[in-house]
């Protein structure tokens, strides 16, 4: 098991290694500089401000730069927001898109398994084909447009829900982003659900258990669950992946002040330490939970540390 | 999952792999409408436009944020803008079905050259690329377009090989896969034992006979590439004003859905239309011609 660890790590370091470079590069050699404002700066002006950010030296050394001040957590001032630093921006937006992250991912995990699991037994009948057709649904309508349908049909027409905003921090502004983010996750797991759960329940040992007398919810639970769930748990890392893109897109719709309200926000004014830091702070975090997400299959699934 | 494969790969006489997945598809009548309405939204989207009066940019003042109706010629209503929706729906298909052609025919080039490389060389090589594969699996990548849009600008041709560039892995993954399989076949062991050289193996013998996969995925790799693109618009970083696609359509749409839904209602459906069928094709595709599921097909 050690070993095995040891040989994931060798390929999360690298990767980190690599992101954060590729990020470097991509926004160095960029055209347009953070100062290429309206105004045209002084060039002694402009030269003091480049200084101020170490803009003037080679790219090896803001490189070096910016490694060190990422191990030490800081990922140097906005060049947008003047008064703050882009880790104050990540510790104010992160919390909040980690709440509706967290909550999407946990919502879409249980009704896929369920939904998915659901599907399989009844393969082949009318049941099954529903499921299958809502899913194929949920995949094929961008979250981009189920988000303002669910505004126009739950927050402008019935009223029930409010429409945007985190207001007083109540659960129930977070329904409609939840759900909305959640969608096309439970679609994807339930689909993947189905498929390996007819696979597993085609295999010899069910029928032994079957033979055996076993009920077919005993089976199910004890028998049938956790060799399915592997191809759901392998998941976990791009539906990470996905959930983090997709609340850039639900965070703007819902006008939630999360991280990927910042990014936006980065991105349309060309706030290099801004962007750079969420990138970097997004693949991190989805490096180490790939990380994780590995351990844990390693460990349902013995062959694969072989 | 064992008498109907055995069936269909003794090859018996005039029935190509072409031929056999022709006739599994056939019987597939949500793939063949996909297929049908397809055609006819590209070719709706390409001439219908050639046919209106009205420009994208061009605005109507007499009727500003209409609702649709034909007397006023304005068959889906117009903009706050006054802008036929109608012209402007048509042409931000024609931008969302052009970058999913291209972007996807970039990452196929990309993606088929590596991997059957990859497959056919094998050994130390192969492990080295398709670890290359797994780091780059691990990255972010929706982020990395969206600095690639912001930094070089926010024009057409990168939309189309940014995404192109980063959607290659899962088609050289499987590439990779079927080369592995076909590079132990006899006709590949007679043609190294003529003495035809590496590169040309790959290119007249295993990519061939990779083209039944590639279709399936080609076909997949389409909605997801127009769903990229319409979620870069839909923030603003993809294609720019007067231009428009319809990620940019719908992100007009909901900010004005209270006065005015037909904005968003349009090209929200025929967004959506569009990525159904082609998933829906390409669900019937790879159960035609995916030789793993030759089985579970018939």
């Amino acid at each position: 098991m050690l070993n095995f660890i040891f040989r994931r790590l060798l390929t999360a370091i690298p990767t980190l290694l690599i992101l954060i470079g590729l990020a470097f590069v991509l926004i160095r050699v960029a055209p347009g500089g953070p100062f290429d404002g309206e105004k045209q700066l002084p060039a002694e002006i402009e030269a003091n401000l480049r200084a101020a950010y170490h803009l003037d030296e080679p790219l090896y050394q803001q490189f070096g730069r910016y490694l060190v001040s990422i191990a030490q957590g800081d990922f140097g001032p906005s060049f947008q927001y003047r008064d703050f630093s882009v880790t104050e921006l990540i510790r104010s937006g992160f919390p909040v898109s980690l709440r509706l992250g967290g909550l999407a991912m946990l919502l879409a995990f249980i009704v896929g398994i369920a939904a998915g699991s659901f599907a399989a037994l009844r393969q082949n009948t009318a049941a099954d084909y529903g499921v299958m057709a809502v899913t194929m649904t949920g995949i094929s309508i961008p979250n981009f447009v189920v988000a303002p349908l669910l505004i126009l049909l739950f927050a402008v027409g019935l009223r029930w829900l409010p429409a945007g905003g985190l207001g007083d921090g109540s659960p129930k502004h977070l329904i409609l982003p939840v759900i909305a983010l959640a969608l096309p996750q439970i679609a994807y797991i339930a689909r993947l659900m189905r498929g390996s759960m007819i696979e597993v329940l085609r295999s010899p040992f069910i029928r032994t258990a079957r033979a055996q007398g076993l009920s077919m919810g005993r089976i199910i639970v004890l028998h049938a669950l956790k060799p399915a769930l592997l191809p759901v748990v392998s998941y976990l890392g791009p539906a990470t992946a996905a959930v983090i893109t997709g609340s850039v897109v639900i965070e703007q719709i819902f006008g939630i002040p999360g991280l990927g309200r910042h990014f936006v926000q980065g991105a349309l004014n060309r706030d290099y330490t801004l962007v750079m830091g969420v990138v970097v702070f997004y693949g991190t975090l989805i490096i180490v939970f790939n990380f994780f997400v590995d351990l844990i299959y390693g460990w349902l699934d013995p062959r694969v540390r072989l | 999952m064992n008498a109907n494969v055995n069936a269909n790969t003794q090859p018996s006489a005039g029935r190509s792999l072409w031929f056999d997945a022709w006739v599994v598809l056939r019987r597939n009548r949500a793939a063949i409408a996909s297929f049908i309405i397809l055609a006819a939204m590209t070719m709706i989207v390409v001439f219908v436009p050639l046919l209106i009066p009205y420009s994208i940019d061009a605005t109507d003042w007499d009727s500003i944020s209409v609702a649709p109706s034909l007397q006023s010629g304005h068959l889906f209503g117009t903009d706050g803008l006054g802008r036929d929706l109608f012209v402007r729906t048509l042409q931000g298909g024609r931008i969302s079905l052009l970058v999913g052609i291209v972007a996807t025919f970039v990452s196929l080039l990309i993606g088929v050259s590596y991997g059957a490389v990859s497959g056919y060389l094998g050994g130390r090589i192969d492990q080295i690329m398709m670890r290359i594969v797994d780091i780059l699996y691990a990255l972010p990548f929706m982020f990395l377009v969206i600095l690639l849009m912001v930094f070089f600008g926010r024009n057409i041709v990168l939309i189309f090989v940014a995404i192109g560039a980063i959607n290659w892995l899962d088609m050289a993954r499987i590439v990779r896969g079927q080369t592995l399989s076909l590079k132990n076949r006899e006709f590949i062991e007679a043609a190294r034992a003529g003495g035809v050289s590496s590169s040309r193996i790959i290119r007249r013998h295993i990519v061939p006979n990779l083209l039944g996969v590639v279709a399936v995925y080609v076909t997949l790799t389409i909605p997801q590439v127009i769903l990229v693109e319409s979620f870069l618009s839909f923030l603003g970083l993809g294609v720019q004003e007067p231009m428009t696609s319809w990620g940019a359509l719908v992100n007009e749409g909901a900010q004005e859905m209270e006065n005015a839904p037909w904005m968003l209602v349009f090209p929200a459906s025929f967004l959506t239309v569009t990525l159904f069928c082609f998933n829906f094709l390409g669900d019937g595709l790879r159960d035609a011609l995916d030789p793993r599921d030759r089985g579970a097909a018939s």
